[in-house]
């Protein structure tokens, strides 16, 4: 898979407001081909918040996000994001291949093949378990073996260590390496430690953007 | 083609979690029977009544019967969040919104088309009636799942939309009861039914392209 077309997300002046509380005000950043971005603060601090809204699911209270030097509202930037939230977004009354087949079949196909995503985040043999009996941290997995199968370039993942175990942290650590190597781009939040020696790791501190 | 795939790919696995929660998906189909067979419990077995009556009791538990099947339509794929991830998908969400729409007819308006005969024929609908009774089923129950959609798109953000669903979407289902249990009312008096069904024809045409639009809004409007 390719990516060499320059991308880049702009993020100008940006607010959000949430029941009369500011959570940010005036957030710039940008983000571009084979950067990280990791995102900072206490809880309540807006971290969710500012992904939804960089997803779509929120609208911005102020400011405006630029994708390529064009407003957001075109849908071919949606189809770029692989979005790893709270939920998982897997079915449970389905089993692992009926769920990934679903994903693929609502994206475009990615590097890799369902049998492989599944190798690479340590599920192979459960193909035919329904969702329902794995675990948390297996269901993390899944949904991360979603992104591996799609052909995404940009990367949001909200707290994607959860419930997951250590050799699972370096596991999505090198995924994300892999990703940033093939000029991808990532947005993430998250409390771990970040082993990312990347030199186009940004941070942001939310809480310091009131 | 990618969008077709992702089309049939939405209707089977709607269909397939259909089959896997069973229980859920007879629960309409038992409603709709319970509620025709406890006219005839209420009122006496006065045939000429029942006849009378019978169009009208079939439509209006189909009508019911439809309406609580609705808040499955979204509810699952909301609470998990599969519904964020259709719409990050490059397909547009109104054909994905409408092959959900075309799951739930499979699941719930199909199972009614195939038991309303046997009741209607229970009632003591007169015989020459029973074609146009599956005509107007055929055409009107899907129309009932595509206005449903909007309502319960509307609604899904709600913790308790029960109620509010049914207000909303009630009124809106009357023009299709009114022209269906007529229809089957005339036929039943061996008059012709032609504009009735093509009032019903127009409808279901005008829902099929009108209701997928302002529920995929509503579905986006929700999750945000």
């Amino acid at each position: 898979m390719e990516l060499t077309q320059k991308k880049v997300l702009e993020v100008k002046n940006l607010s959000c407001i949430r029941d009369d509380r500011v959570l940010f005000k005036g957030l710039n950043f940008c983000l571009r081909n084979g950067q990280v971005l990791l995102l900072e603060g206490k809880n309540g601090s807006g971290k969710t918040s500012l992904l939804r809204i960089i997803c779509g699911f929120r609208m911005q209270d102020e400011g405006e996000l630029r994708w390529c030097n064009t407003a957001l509202k075109d849908s071919e930037y949606f189809a770029q994001i692989a979005y790893v939230g709270h939920l998982d977004g897997v079915k449970k009354e389905l089993t692992v291949i009926e769920n990934l087949k679903m994903s693929l079949a609502l994206s475009q196909a990615g590097r890799y093949s369902i049998t492989q995503a599944l190798k690479k985040v340590k599920l192979a043999g459960y193909d035919n378990s329904l969702v329902q009996t794995l675990s948390a941290g297996q269901k993390r997995r899944l949904s991360l073996a979603r992104l591996l199968m799609t052909k995404k370039s940009l990367w949001v993942l909200d707290e994607p260590f959860t419930s997951i175990d250590k050799e699972g942290i370096k596991l999505i650590e090198s995924l994300m390496h892999e990703h940033i190597a093939q000029d991808g781009m990532i947005i993430l939040t998250s409390h771990h430690d970040l082993n990312l020696v990347e030199k186009d790791l940004q941070k942001i501190n939310l809480s310091t953007w009131h | 083609m990618a969008l077709m795939t992702a089309f049939f790919a939405v209707i089977q696995r709607d269909l397939i979690l259909a089959f896997r929660r069973r229980t859920e998906i007879a629960n309409p189909v038992f409603f709709f029977i319970l509620v025709v067979t406890l006219f005839p419990l209420g009122i006496g077995a006065d045939l000429k009544l029942l006849q009378a009556i019978a169009p009208g009791i079939i439509w209006v538990s189909a009508l019911l019967a439809v309406m609580l099947s609705l808040d499955s339509l979204f509810r699952s794929d909301f609470d998990d969040g599969s519904l964020e991830q259709m719409l990050l998908s490059p397909h547009p969400l109104t054909v994905l919104v409408f092959a959900k729409i075309v799951a739930h007819w499979l699941v719930t308006g199909l199972p009614l088309l195939l038991i309303a005969p046997l009741l209607a024929v229970f009632l003591g609908l007169p015989e020459q009636a029973l074609g146009t009774l599956l005509i107007t089923l055929v055409l009107a129950t899907p129309v009932l799942s595509l206005i449903g959609s909007i309502g319960v798109s509307l609604t899904i953000g709600l913790r308790r939309g029960g109620m509010i669903l049914s207000l909303l979407v009630l009124p809106l289902y009357i023009p299709v009861l009114i022209f269906a249990s007529n229809a089957v009312e005339m036929a039943g008096n061996g008059l012709a039914v032609e504009p009735q069904i093509n009032i019903l024809i127009a409808i279901f045409f005008m829902s099929m392209v009108l209701a997928p639009l302002p529920a995929a809004a509503a579905v986006k409007m929700s999750i945000t």
